[in-house]
């Protein structure tokens, strides 16, 4: 079983978004990423498969940094930081 | 031994009508209150709203006057709460009254904010209240062709609206003979037409069969009223002739300057429905941070759980019920076939082809909405 990579800082905010299949985990992640500050490091957690690609395909079309991505028994890990904004 | 819900929306109306009947005994013998503290005397049918917009009802059906909604054994008092004091256990009224309780409901359900995107709440219509759903009716009606853009902010109240609407703006141009005129164009926050893959599919094929144009990964940035056009994160830029939003929006005001949430939701356990780090508050509705669907349904589902668990705790046991994150959404496809999706926390929704028999499903439960409110069964 992996870790979440270190970030600086640690993590400043968890999206937890099992479980929503609506609004869904892109959907929560956009409003965490409103309002965080830049320079912030955001886990997305998350059961659906397809925001493995859905995630990082929206934060490279708004410029925004996806740092890794994981599983660990059907839950993504997705590492996010704010870069701009 | 008082029971205080505060917001007397679908959800506070139907945990307060359920705890009349399941807490009787004590309600007669006087051993518990259940008290509603509503910022409004009228209830407001807020799903109305878009038909008002659409010219399919008027002002008078979405209102009903909240005494007549609840149970005689239920106090209402009429005051907008300024300020929760859970320390304390008591919330504050504009009023400048201070009410005290033993267990607190938050229902204080959303508001709409516009004014979050430059340029969206002077430029846009949208629908979410009176007044604006009867500025966008006034709107249709003169509307003779052109450009009309649909877009939808983060988050967002019902997550079907977007797609509700879009269906509907369609049957009317249709009917109304001039859709040869009209580019319906219809953007969406994330990269594929609805949250729920299924429900994304099915509107992708009703999209290309009615004529519909999208445009994806599409959050609102800005709007630019003199040059009539609407900029996106993503870096495009769409004009528009009449530019309809479904904007962002948070919770109570009050929930914010008393430091329960931030943006107005309140960190909520996500089965027993209390507030994290308070035993003693429960939280229903749109008010809770819960990654479900804000919508009437939900409410409904959650107050069966809190009323279940309330009784229980009112005669010394623990909590009996969890909320499993149901939610179950109607969508209108045209004027007249529709059709549904459900799903929790564990089973995703499965697509289900739009029917006349859903149709008058949801006909029947806008028609039933105010006596669901009794909470039955």
């Amino acid at each position: 079983m992996q870790d979440d990579p270190p970030v600086p800082g640690g993590v400043a905010v968890v999206v937890d978004a099992r479980g929503s299949h609506c609004p869904g985990a892109l959907m929560e992640l956009i409003v965490a990423l409103k309002h965080a500050r830049r320079g912030e490091f955001l886990l997305v957690l998350a059961d659906d498969p397809g925001s493995a690609r859905e995630i990082p395909e929206w934060l490279a079309k708004v410029g925004q940094r996806h740092v890794s991505t994981r599983s660990e028994q059907g839950v993504l890990h997705i590492m996010v930081e704010k870069t701009r904004g | 031994m008082r029971i205080m819900i505060v917001g007397a929306g679908i959800g506070g109306t139907i945990l307060a009508n359920r705890l009349a009947r399941l807490l009787a005994p004590e309600l007669q013998r006087g051993e518990v209150d259940v008290v509603v503290l509503s910022a409004s005397p009228r209830h407001l049918y807020q799903p109305g709203l878009l038909h008002l917009a659409l010219g399919q009802t008027t002002v008078d059906a979405l209102y009903r006057d909240q005494r007549t909604l609840l149970d005689p054994r239920i106090a209402l008092l009429i005051d907008e709460v300024v300020a929760f004091a859970p320390d304390s256990k008591q919330v504050r009224g504009a009023s400048g009254n201070a009410y005290s309780y033993d267990w607190l409901v938050i229902a204080t359900g959303s508001r709409v904010t516009p004014e979050e995107v430059p340029g969206l709440a002077e430029n846009a219509h949208g629908f979410y209240t009176e007044a604006a759903a009867l500025r966008l009716a006034q709107a249709l009606q003169a509307f003779d062709g052109g450009r009309v853009v649909v877009t939808t902010g983060v988050p967002h109240k019902c997550p079907m609206a977007p797609l509700e609407l879009t269906f509907l703006l369609q049957d009317l141009f249709v009917r109304r003979g001039i859709a040869p005129r009209v580019d319906l164009l219809y953007t969406y926050p994330i990269g594929r037409l609805h949250s729920i893959e299924a429900v994304a599919e099915w509107a992708r094929i009703e999209f290309a069969r009615r004529g519909i144009r999208s445009a994806t990964y599409f959050n609102i940035a800005a709007v630019d009223g003199a040059t009539r056009t609407v900029h996106s994160e993503e870096g495009l830029s769409v004009d528009y002739d009449l530019l309809i939003a479904i904007p962002p929006h948070r919770g109570a005001d009050a929930i914010e300057r008393s430091g329960l949430g931030p943006r107005g939701w309140v960190p909520t356990h996500r089965r027993l429905l209390t507030m994290q780090g308070r035993d003693d508050v429960f939280v229903l509705g749109d008010t809770t941070n819960l990654p479900v669907s804000k919508a009437g349904s939900t409410a409904r589902f959650q107050a069966e759980v809190i009323a279940a668990n309330l009784a229980s705790r009112v005669r010394g046991g623990g909590d009996t019920h969890g909320y499993d994150g149901k939610v179950l959404c109607f969508i209108e496809t045209s004027r007249d076939r529709a059709t549904y999706a459900a799903f929790n926390y564990a089973e995703p929704p499965r697509p289900h082809a739009p029917s006349r028999a859903m149709h008058m499903a949801k006909t029947f439960y806008h028609r039933l909405y105010w006596s669901s409110l009794r909470g039955f069964p």
